[in-house]
């Protein structure tokens, strides 16, 4: 009697079926509850991997229904590759469609945070610009700078107050009020930090990663935002270490 | 564009920025406690035996299951509803704090 | 059959500790006993960060051995070539001392389902795992050491015992051989058999490694007991009691402590590797 790992496989994700023939103990009868070693070892590893992956959406909703819910997951959509670092990739929009959970729109957009909080912090090193870099720039050509940006920096737009849930429940912030806000990941050094971005700062922010100039991005975050800060915006880009290079465009 | 742009006043708030930077990054420095640095581990360490979430027989077509109250999803306020009675745990979509 | 092209180097016949980032700092201050540690190889794939430059300064203290734990060196299907060229960056960059897999599957179908699972030990597993083995030794351009599993259950279809299995690798492939200790005491527990005859049939001159870890305690459907490999307790007496007797067989070893889940302060964790210190100074004086 041959075990495949098709019918391995098979019977590890799915304990309605039954436990392939051809396994046994030590005296030849089957092999019963040992095979459900394996089980666990897959189900509890991956649900894991999904609670330290996503520990905000595990407070929103609680471990039980979290775990309930990663069970699922794990099932419908195993890991495709063995990183482990990257495993949950879809979890944000299994979330959105996930008809249990259709009152709490802003999941999705938590479990986007969250994804990109592990992605900001594997990725790649680079030098940011030396702190008078923009100083050196004269005055009249502020408005003509590109940059570019490091790995580490990444900026979603959310219709929910998304930086403010995270910090509720990840760093005991005060609770969130009923507002949008854009949020930017940093990572100054080796830890990434969501931060709200200010009125504008995304379009601002979008400009310049197209390759747009200072000058470009400003006058649309302005158009987008008519409080828009400049000021404020580069302090958060210079203090998270977020821009790699800057160019005067002729 | 770039015209438009020098009449706002951009370099003043652009001086604001330039003192401000980050620390080089120390390997040895402790994490912050977001977890971010245990997400996502490779082991080779097995599970906890032979029972719980492996066999464990919720309905995972997820028709049949619901929720249970609980989380803090149910802590974050909301504005009450146009008639006055209060939302449900949840947020809806909320209009962007722009000025107009 | 792979051909080293220089002479493999070892690590050194002292105790080592799987390396868990919040001990860097006592790593760095006062390492005591341990003289080499051991990394997951998949946890030091990313771009950057963190996790990669601790192992930049790690490798320029300590001899490092990279232990991979998702190649799934015996599934059914082709290796992942993504993953074998994610090894051989690794170890282009990083040039460990030595780089160990495990007789285990772990992907199938494109499911990575992040478990060591058994394989039955037959001459088609035997032929698959060594042309498996052939090509990662190729692709990553030397020597690697295959790690004998913790088994729960036994398959019916098996025709070779498990040190038979794993002396016919290492002749036809001329990787070495990663012997836990741990795993022979929770398989022979498990299965029913003498650890002590397992490591006497074992082909002792090939192990250039030795695990030892903490296991759990289950029991079967017949109220047997039922070991668990679970790295997350302290190892105990009868497993260093087999190192022991594994030792006086094979002479001194790298000994490698794996604690992987609750994973306890450092003075616990260099508790365990002095304990190893002193039992290769049983063989070693």
């Amino acid at each position: 009697m041959t075990v495949t790992q098709t019918t391995f496989r098979s019977a590890i994700l799915d304990s309605q079926q039954d436990r392939p023939l051809g396994l046994s103990d030590a005296e030849g009868q089957p092999a019963g509850r040992r095979f459900d070693v394996y089980r666990n070892n897959v189900a509890v590893s991956l649900t894991d991997a999904l609670a330290t992956g996503f520990p905000t959406i595990a407070k929103l909703i609680g471990d039980e229904n979290f775990n309930a819910i990663a069970g699922i997951f794990l099932r419908q959509s195993p890991p495709a590759s063995p990183l482990m670092m990257h495993y949950g990739a879809g979890f944000p929009d299994f979330l959105r469609d996930f008809e249990p959970l259709a009152h709490l729109g802003y999941l999705g957009d938590v479990a986007d945070l969250e994804l990109a909080l592990r992605q900001s912090y594997h990725a790649a090193d680079t030098p940011p610009i030396e702190p008078d870099a923009l100083a050196a720039i004269p005055p009249e050509q502020l408005g003509d700078v590109t940059f570019t940006f490091a790995p580490a920096v990444l900026a979603f737009q959310s219709p929910w107050p998304l930086h403010a849930i995270w910090a509720f429940n990840m760093q005991d912030g005060p609770k969130p009020e009923a507002i949008a806000q854009d949020v930017i990941i940093l990572r100054p050094e080796f830890d990434p930090e969501p931060h709200a971005l200010p009125p504008g700062g995304y379009v601002c922010l979008t400009s310049l990663r197209a390759g747009d100039t200072l000058g470009v991005a400003a006058t649309k975050a302005t158009e987008a935002a008519a409080t828009f800060d400049l000021g404020a915006l580069l302090t958060l880009l210079m203090s998270g270490n977020a821009l790699t290079s800057i160019t005067i465009s002729t | 564009m770039t015209h438009s742009i020098k009449t706002l006043p951009l370099f003043s708030a652009v001086a604001t920025a330039l003192a401000l930077q980050a620390a080089p990054a120390d390997a040895a420095k402790k994490e912050k406690c977001y977890g971010v640095a245990k997400a996502g581990e490779n082991g080779c360490a097995a599970g906890p035996g032979t029972t719980c979430a492996g066999t464990s027989t919720v309905d995972y077509q997820g028709n049949a299951w619901t929720l249970v109250e609980s989380g803090t999803c149910l802590d974050i306020p909301l504005p009450a509803m146009a008639d006055g009675a209060p939302r449900t745990p949840s947020l809806e979509a909320l209009p962007r704090d722009l000025p107009s | 059959m792979y051909d080293a092209p220089h002479p493999p180097k070892g690590l050194p016949n002292l105790p080592g500790v799987g390396y868990k980032p919040q001990h860097y700092n006592d790593l760095i201050a006062n390492p005591g006993s341990v003289g080499w540690l051991e990394v997951h190889a998949e946890n030091y794939m990313g771009d950057g960060g963190r996790p990669i430059a601790q192992l930049r300064e790690l490798t320029k203290r300590f001899p490092i051995s990279v232990h991979g734990v998702g190649l799934s060196i015996g599934g059914e299907g082709p290796l992942d070539s993504a993953h074998l060229a994610r090894l051989k960056h690794l170890v282009d960059w990083l040039n460990p001392t030595v780089f160990s897999e495990h007789l285990a599957w772990s992907t199938h179908d494109g499911a990575f389902l992040n478990d060591l699972l058994p394989l039955p030990y037959t001459e088609d597993t035997l032929t698959r795992v060594c042309d498996h083995i052939d090509e990662l030794q190729t692709t990553i351009g030397r020597q690697m050491m295959l790690e004998n599993p913790s088994s729960y259950l036994a398959f019916d279809e098996s025709t070779l015992s498990e040190p038979d299995f794993l002396r016919e690798v290492a002749k036809r492939t001329g990787c070495g051989l990663l012997l836990d200790v741990n795993n022979v005491f929770v398989s022979a527990t498990n299965l029913n058999y003498d650890p002590k005859q397992y490591i006497s049939d074992y082909p002792l001159e090939h192990v250039r490694e030795i695990h030892l870890g903490g296991h759990d305690e289950d029991e079967d459907d017949h109220g047997k007991p039922l070991l668990i490999d679970s790295h997350g307790a302290p190892i105990v007496d009868p497993v260093w009691a087999l190192l022991d007797h594994t030792l006086a067989l094979s002479g001194p070893r790298p000994i490698l402590i794996e604690w992987d889940t609750d994973v306890p302060e450092w003075p616990i964790l260099h508790a365990e590797a002095e304990r190893a210190e002193t039992a290769l100074s049983k063989v070693t004086a």
